[in-house]
């Protein structure tokens, strides 16, 4: 028996088609493995607060309407479309028919109502829930015309109300395995406390790709619980991880000289870096200080002598990007693209605060009544980027005759001074900012809020820049109205730059890394960076374990 | 022997060069410790830098010079606060007994049962913000001073005590000697050696556990240098494969230990 050339290209092709899991077939046996950088503290979608949770969350739980990472925009996903009334007050929702959860009870609008209704309980007092609450309290109405159809209404205008359903992870209400029976691409097959958690591809997931193939691909994911960030790094070196969803400047800068193809840089991420003065009226500080940190010249002096390009360039390696303000240019939509550039100026800064009554005598400055300016920066100890930040801020401060003393303190006893005793002069922190919509940030903007972090929990506004941002924010939550919505909240961030309340610093890069065996990642700034579109993620032959083969 | 002596002169003499670098930092380098050349963070050694620049540009070597000499000055006076507390009331303990004896050792203990770390940072963050990093350093080692004298207390008791019941004290007290004679004459000069030794060995100690305090953050403020903050830069270990010029400041530091405890040896064999 004789082969041709011709019958043997096909043979290795068949071969090929056979024994490689080519795109678009479910990879039995791949498992694709990557760390959580803490131990989850629920499983249940509806308690999730920290970021461990959150990722499972991500992985396991179906949602209504989900936020593509890529293009920020909505898409259907249980939902097959949606409504909002003309009022804002009322979502209707049109449901896929036909859907099961991971154990195999069928989903209906019923299941729509349960976790609506949990999520607002207030004994529950989910996290997640409270995007969701209104001035005019929790009690929302869920009415069920037909298993496919939900509609949920709200005692007052929720502006955003659509996007808020991306976090919103459905539950079954008859199901016997509770919040372990999920509707997402993955059910959570099993964890080992301190050691990883197991999930398992969902037989009955609803979507398919293109070509009409059942989604996720890859079989099981393999989440290690691994704090060191160093460890996970030399684990993926070695081949065990295939991922990294989030790396420091340092860990990616060396990644990328040794492999520049498996790093990846997203460009400006959510997070930011921020410093504030303590304006409270009730702190024990003296009053000169009081009247410094008070000065908008005087915060506008010290923004415009803080050198952010080098900051970017030294502390972080380059994978920083100087900030506008408080939204990320990353935001697609919610950015104000008409904000100044940042600028470091030390000339100007003289000028304004020369302006203001102080003087720069022999390298030092002293303000109109001769005290010498000089002042405590807090930051909290063990964030070795934030403490070189602080440092350089010194030197450059220095330039423009103010002493600043860096102070590091164990993170119970910094949030003490912040938020209660208000001993201190100024803090530097992050932003963690994991919500594209401004109204998660109520809280920081309204001076009644307890977050507005520089004054915080003001009975009356302190001044009327704070007065106007109270009204403009309260406006923009109390319309449905996208585009007016975004013209309040770009002049809330015209007076953020003009006032300089918080001394925005840099927004990190969104930095992952990815091995050559995973196709299909394609990492975002939004979290989940690298995992976002796990469903049509592969991973190479090579890397199935065998099972495939 | 010839050669432990020699040893014991080797270290003498690396102890004397790292003593002098840090009382005489300024005659080493011309650079200021807290200078930033941020157009060169992480260089490697060269003419300009010796030493190279750390991650914010500032010249290694003269952090390093400038370290020694927080370090070596305040861990002896940290010692020597901690000694004089251990020797005083040890040797009341020891030479007192009864009830004023069971009084010191109990408290002793309770001491000696507190976490120091955590007494340490929870002490550190009581301390008003606004003071300068000299005055930071100097609280620093003082606390540590008052914090780590209990173990050598122990030692300074058991040997006053054993003094207590020794021939040539009882000797004294029946040929009518005062008390303040017994204690300049007879117990001060047995006791010496012990001290001397307790003094030693807490140095190297206390430059670990400021170097502890420092690598969580909580040690000498930014921007003065000392042994613990410079040795944060040796965190990584990945990095220091492809900068080991970083791992200076912890070859001083182990030397210096090594070579504390060669002293100490001598002070120890001589007690």
């Amino acid at each position: 028996m004789r082969f041709s050339r011709r019958s043997t290209l096909l043979g290795l092709a068949f071969f090929t088609f056979v024994f490689s899991a080519p795109s678009g077939r479910a990879q039995s046996g791949a498992e694709l493995h990557f760390c959580l950088h803490g131990e989850p503290k629920t499983f249940d979608p509806i308690l999730v607060d920290d970021e461990a949770s959150e990722n499972v969350r991500y992985l396991t739980g179906g949602v209504l309407i989900r936020v593509n990472r890529q293009t920020q925009a909505l898409e259907p996903a249980l939902a097959e479309s949606w409504k909002v009334s003309p009022d804002g007050r009322k979502i209707t929702f049109h449901l896929r028919k036909g859907l099961y959860f991971s154990d195999g009870t069928p989903f209906s609008s019923e299941d729509v109502a349960y976790t609506m209704k949990l999520l607002m309980d207030p004994q529950i007092n989910s996290a997640t829930g409270d995007a969701f609450r209104t001035a005019k309290g929790t009690s929302i109405d869920v009415q069920t015309p037909s298993t496919d159809v939900a509609v949920i209404s709200f005692p007052t205008l929720v502006a955003g109300l659509e996007r808020l359903f991306d976090q919103v992870a459905i539950l079954s209400s008859k199901s016997p395995k509770k919040e372990m029976s999920v509707l997402g691409p993955y059910y959570v097959s099993e964890y080992v406390a301190g050691s990883h958690v197991l999930l398992r591809r969902n037989p009955n997931y609803w979507k398919h790709d293109s070509e009409g193939h059942p989604l996720p691909y890859i079989e099981t994911l393999r989440l290690d619980i691994q704090r060191n960030r160093d460890i996970e790094l030399m684990r993926f070196r070695r081949g065990e991880l295939q991922l990294i969803n989030r790396l420091d400047a340092e860990q990616f800068d060396r990644l990328q000289k040794d492999s520049p193809g498996v790093a990846k840089n997203a460009g400006a991420g959510f997070d930011g870096e921020e410093l504030w003065f303590n304006q409270t009226a009730a702190s024990a500080l003296p009053d000169y200080k009081k009247k410094w940190f008070q000065a908008t010249a005087f915060r506008q002096a010290v923004s415009l002598s803080i050198n952010r390009a080098d900051l970017a360039r030294v502390v972080f390696d380059g994978y920083a990007t100087p900030a506008y303000g408080p939204v990320s240019p990353s935001n697609h939509f919610w950015f104000n693209a008409g904000l100044p550039a940042p600028k470091h100026d030390p000339q100007a800064a003289l000028q304004i605060l020369a302006r203001a009554g102080f003087r720069f005598e022999n390298g030092s400055l002293k303000d109109s009544d001769g005290h010498p300016v000089a002042f405590t920066v807090i930051t909290n100890s063990g964030n070795t980027a934030r403490e070189k930040m602080a440092t350089m801020i010194q030197q450059d401060l220095s330039d423009i005759g103010i002493t600043l003393k860096v102070v590091t303190l164990d993170f119970p006893s910094l949030i003490e001074r912040i938020t209660h005793s208000f001993e201190y002069d100024a803090c530097l922190l992050g932003l963690v900012n994991t919500d594209l919509d401004p109204n998660g940030q109520m809280t920081v903007w309204l001076s009644s809020g307890e977050d507005h972090q520089w004054n915080p929990s003001q009975k009356t506004p302190a001044t009327p820049w704070e007065a106007e941002i109270d009204k403009l924010m309260q406006e923009q939550a109390s319309t449905p109205d996208e585009k007016l919505r975004k013209a309040k909240f770009d002049r809330v961030q015209q007076i953020v730059a003009e006032q300089q309340p918080f001394i925005y610093l840099i927004n990190k890069n969104a930095l992952s890394a990815v091995s050559p065996d995973l196709v299909g990642a394609s990492p975002v700034a939004l979290n989940p960076q690298a995992f976002w579109n796990i469903e049509t993620l592969r991973l190479k032959p090579a890397t199935d374990m065998g099972a495939s083969k | 022997m010839n050669a432990q002596r020699i040893l014991r002169l080797f270290c003498r003499g690396t102890l004397l060069v790292i003593f002098a670098l840090g009382l005489f930092a300024g005659s080493f380098t011309h650079y200021s410790y807290a200078h930033q050349f941020r157009e060169l963070p992480n260089t490697a050694p060269s003419a300009a830098h010796l030493l190279g620049t750390d991650g914010l540009g500032r010249d290694l070597f003269t952090r390093i010079v400038y370290g020694t000499r927080v370090s070596l000055l305040l861990a002896p006076a940290a010692a020597l606060l901690a000694t004089i507390l251990a020797v005083v009331l040890g040797g009341i303990a020891g030479l007192s007994g009864g009830w004023l004896e069971k009084i010191i050792l109990a408290f002793t203990d309770l001491f000696m049962s507190l976490p120091l770390l955590f007494v340490l940072i929870a002490l550190r963050a009581l301390l008003p913000l606004d003071v300068s990093p000299s005055l930071s350093v100097v609280a620093t080692f003082v606390v540590l001073g008052l914090l780590g004298w209990p173990a050598s207390l122990r030692v300074v008791w058991a040997a006053a005590k054993h003094l207590r019941d020794s021939d040539h004290i009882l000797l004294a007290q029946a040929l009518g000697y005062r008390r303040s004679q017994i204690l300049l004459r007879q117990v001060i000069p047995c006791l010496r050696p012990i001290f001397l030794a307790q003094f030693w060995i807490s140095i190297p100690l206390f430059i670990l556990t400021e170097a502890t305090l420092s690598m969580l953050g909580l040690g000498v403020m930014e921007p003065l240098p000392s042994w613990g903050n410079l040795l944060r830069g040796s965190e990584d270990f990945s990095a220091m494969a492809a900068n080991p010029w970083r791992l200076v400041p912890l070859v001083v530091l182990v030397l210096t230990v090594i070579c504390f405890q060669f002293v100490f040896q001598s002070s120890e064999e001589l007690a």
